[in-house]
């Protein structure tokens, strides 16, 4: 018989004692740091740290494209508290802001290729901004008129899904076919799929599965984790006792923990990943180390369960703020700059109330419309009986 | 232009919320999304945006009232026009006018859209009519209701026909709908008719429902029974009996009333007892405390707000004496009475019912001689004071007829222990027994 001790992997140093359970848990906690492992190319203040293996995939970022980076995070972070305030006012069912995620998604977004493809959980809205669909076009769903207003697959961004961690097994199938259909290589139309999930997913049978088959299978996935740190009032110590991105070890694929507030380090992060499963090496896990800086959903009330300090310790970790003072700092980009994205933000913001008010309600046909590809007898039957069943109301 | 703010579901769901605070006042300027007030619902206290510029004309709501969701709840004035006769064509498709006003506004029965009003709001009826066929109906297996002209009597008409409001009015009126001849269309009796069957006066026989009377459990009687349903199953109440001799408080009693400083004073002996109270909250502060489960602490209160139980046309209300342990017994005489005509009048204004810290009930005015009282919910302790009546009285080893009045202290055990539940109580009875006991604390 073998000691179970020799079952588990070699600590890096011998002489480190096991942690206690309780040392566990504290390192899950939302006010830690990311330890050692977090990969990060800016600080919060700002200072970019040189880092051996991820400086390459960074390198032609220069002032242009880090200002467009920033631009992004700006125009998306507006509409989201403009969509959060619509809310309010009765115009959206629900909104599911994303408030101090914009680094962790447009670092993703701006990492994918035009051929790779995106399966989004319902928080992407940051994501869906890199592949060009208008930010008006997130509103049918979240208002309750429509399920989807873009084509998946024109976009190359999936439907938004609901159901927690299901598109983990939707993409790594859609990463299967991409390797049976000879689309991972090395030629510049090699293709990826990159899954977006939380961390409250990585306790869901789906997710496991996905895990599973992508491995078995070398799927091309790169399984995309931001860990906002809270599954609605759930916190990360209630779904896992190892850091998430030291799951992957035990499926058999690499994981890395990048620090989901630094667009840069989830810029270069992402590219790598998303080039390994190209080049036939995925799947690969990362975990985006970021905060939830707003409610669950409008219909959540934070302050009910966690304490005020840990947003306050994640305000000085804000992802735009950390580029703005690199902007200025390091290659000395004027206020004008910075006014002209803010006046974008606000018309932007504009146009998107006016939609969102203006937003015509779809007839019933449209329930039926994009059902299937085709048309299906049984279908137009229902649909034809439905609209009869309406037309037999009485005008109010 | 006016516009109207209804209040919008902002937790997919919700019926109704409360206004907690107002951040702004009419007249003020509003900007698009600034924060106008912020309101409670069952799940989350929230900040609600501001959806249009222009001006405040008016507060529809005050704070802490609960309101349905729906409804206006203020009124801003914005820059943009009055609609004209023919309204301005809207940037979206005709066909989406059709369906209905847009979220947020009046359509042209009054009502405001709101996209997810789950909640039913009274009177409204949602369910659209079905068509009725243009042609003669086929014949029916079953009769038609009765036409207006119908008999009351016809047997098939067992049930008379009225909307539900009108069925509670004849209710509340004791009116038969059976017996009520019907003016409205198809038969269906209106508010007139009953209000009409009503003044008939005993045309109308007398309903009898079995020798027993409801009545609808509202107001200060269902906040009565949710308070001393919640103190007595939360709170473990332990109840300890005094007798005292008060024959030297009723004579100090009759020397002050010939005082002058006392002469348009109402000295009752329910004065002289909350007198004592306050001296004796001193000696053990434990009765003036309050326990918080949720802090995990025991709150103790510097000053007494001494509620004194009174019974009114409207039910038990608890008005507070404010720091009454600052208060001398003249003042105190002078704030009882106060309370006790303003609670008779029924004009207790709600913040005199809040935040008391013990409680006085005068049992003795029913002459009753003594009672286990129930903890008003957040206090420590509560004193009931039996009827003060002559009674046999052991004096110096003989019977002699003395004035007794009988003490009831109930107390919250998870803070007050035996012994300083006693304390306090033979503290009051030896300050009410021998007044001038005070001079020496």
């Amino acid at each position: 018989m073998s000691d179970p001790q020799d079952w588990t992997p070699a600590t890096a140093d011998p002489g480190l004692r096991r942690p206690s359970r309780e040392q566990v848990v504290a390192g899950l906690k939302a006010t830690v740091e990311g330890g050692p492992d977090l990969v990060q190319l800016l600080t919060p203040e700002g200072e970019r740290v040189a880092d051996p293996r991820f400086d390459a995939w960074a390198a032609d970022v220069d002032v242009d494209a880090l200002q467009g980076l920033y631009r992004d995070m700006v125009l998306v972070r507006r509409f989201d508290r403009e969509a959060n305030a619509l809310q309010r006012q009765g115009q959206l069912g629900i909104w599911v802001p994303l408030l101090g995620q914009e680094a962790a998604q447009i670092g993703a977004g701006r990492a994918m290729k035009p051929q790779d493809m995106a399966f989004p959980s319902y928080r992407e809205h940051g994501v869906a901004w890199c592949r060009g669909i208008d930010p008006t076009e997130l509103l049918g769903i979240f208002r309750g008129t429509d399920h989807g207003s873009w084509d998946p697959i024109a976009r190359r961004f999936h439907l938004y899904t609901i159901v927690i961690g299901n598109q983990c097994l939707n993409a790594t199938g859609y990463a299967m076919g991409q390797k049976f259909e000879s689309k991972v290589g090395d030629g510049p139309d090699a293709e990826a799929t990159i899954c977006f999930f939380g961390d409250g997913a990585t306790s869901q049978g789906d997710v496991h599965e996905g895990f599973v088959w992508a491995a078995v299978y070398d799927a091309p996935v790169v399984f995309y984790c931001q860990n906002n740190q809270w599954a609605i009032s759930e916190p990360l110590e209630r779904q896992t006792r190892v850091p998430l991105y030291r799951r992957a070890q035990g499926y058999g694929f690499p994981g890395i923990r990048v620090d989901g507030n630094d667009v840069l380090a989830c810029l270069a992060v992402t590219r790598w990943a998303l080039e390994e499963c190209r080049t036939g090496n995925g799947p690969v896990l990362i975990e985006a180390f970021t905060y939830r800086m707003d409610a669950h959903t409008t219909s959540d009330d934070p302050t009910r369960y966690r304490l005020a300090d840990e947003l306050e310790l994640w305000k000085l970790k804000d992802p735009i703020e950390r580029v703005r003072v690199n902007l200025v700092r390091e290659h000395g980009v004027g206020q004008e700059f910075f006014d002209g994205v803010a006046a974008e933000a606000d018309e932007l913001a504009a146009r998107f109330r006016q939609f969102c008010i203006d937003m015509p309600t779809p007839g019933p046909e449209r329930m039926f419309s994009e059902v299937y590809a085709e048309a299906s007898p049984p279908l137009e039957a229902q649909e034809e009986a439905y609209l009869a069943y309406l037309a037999g109301f009485a005008a109010e | 232009m006016r516009r109207e703010f209804a209040l919008p579901d902002v937790g997919e769901g919700l019926t109704e919320a409360e206004i907690v605070t107002w951040n702004v006042a009419p007249g003020d300027q509003v900007q698009v999304n600034q924060i106008l007030c912020e309101i409670e619902t069952a799940k989350a206290a929230v900040e609600l945006p501001s959806p249009w510029a222009g001006t405040v004309g008016e507060l529809l709501v005050q704070p802490g009232q609960t309101v349905a969701v729906g409804s206006p709840i203020i009124v801003i004035e914005t820059a943009e026009a009055e609609p004209a006769a023919a309204p301005a064509p809207p940037p979206a498709p005709a066909a989406a006018e059709e369906r209905g006003p847009k979220i947020g506004e009046a359509g042209q029965d009054g009502r405001i859209a709101t996209l997810v009003g789950y909640g039913p709001r009274p009177g409204s009826v949602t369910r659209r009519p079905r068509k009725r066929p243009a042609a003669p109906p086929p014949p029916a297996p079953e009769p038609r209701p009765a036409p207006a002209a119908a008999p009351a009597t016809d047997g098939r008409a067992t049930v008379p026909l009225a909307k539900p409001p009108v069925r509670k009015l004849a209710k509340d009126l004791g009116v038969d709908l059976r017996t009520v001849t019907p003016s409205g269309p198809d038969g269906v009796i209106t508010r007139a008719d009953v209000e009409a069957a009503a003044g008939a006066g005993s045309a109308a026989p007398a309903v009898s429902s079995g020798g027993e009377r409801r009545v609808p459990i509202r107001g200060v009687r269902r906040a009565t029974a949710a308070a001393v349903t919640q103190s007595a199953f939360t709170a473990p109440h332990v109840t300890e009996f005094l007798s005292v001799d008060v024959t030297a408080t009723m004579q100090l009693r009759d020397r002050l009333r010939a005082d002058r400083a006392y002469r348009d004073v109402k000295l009752t002996p329910l004065a002289f007892v909350a007198k004592a109270v306050c001296l004796a909250v001193e000696r053990t502060p434990e009765l003036n405390a309050r326990w918080d489960e949720d802090a995990g602490e025991i709150v103790y209160h510097d000053h007494v707000q001494l509620g004194i139980a009174a019974a009114t046309p409207r039910g038990l209300i608890v008005p507070k004496i404010r720091d009454a342990d600052t208060l001398s017994l003249r003042e105190l005489a002078i704030v009882l009475a106060e309370l006790t005509e303003t609670a008779r009048a029924g004009k207790t204004p709600p913040s005199d019912l809040v935040g008391g810290t013990f409680t006085i009930t005068n049992v003795g005015v029913f002459g009753v001689d003594t009672g286990t009282p129930i903890l008003n919910p957040g206090e420590a302790g509560i004193l009931a004071v039996g009827a003060i009546k002559p009674m046999p009285w052991v004096v110096d080893g003989e019977l002699a007829v003395r004035t007794v009045c009988q003490l009831a202290l109930s107390f919250d055990h998870r803070l007050v222990d035996g012994e300083q539940g006693s304390r306090f109580l033979a503290d009051v009875g030896a300050l009410l027994s021998d007044p001038g006991l005070a001079l020496t604390w």
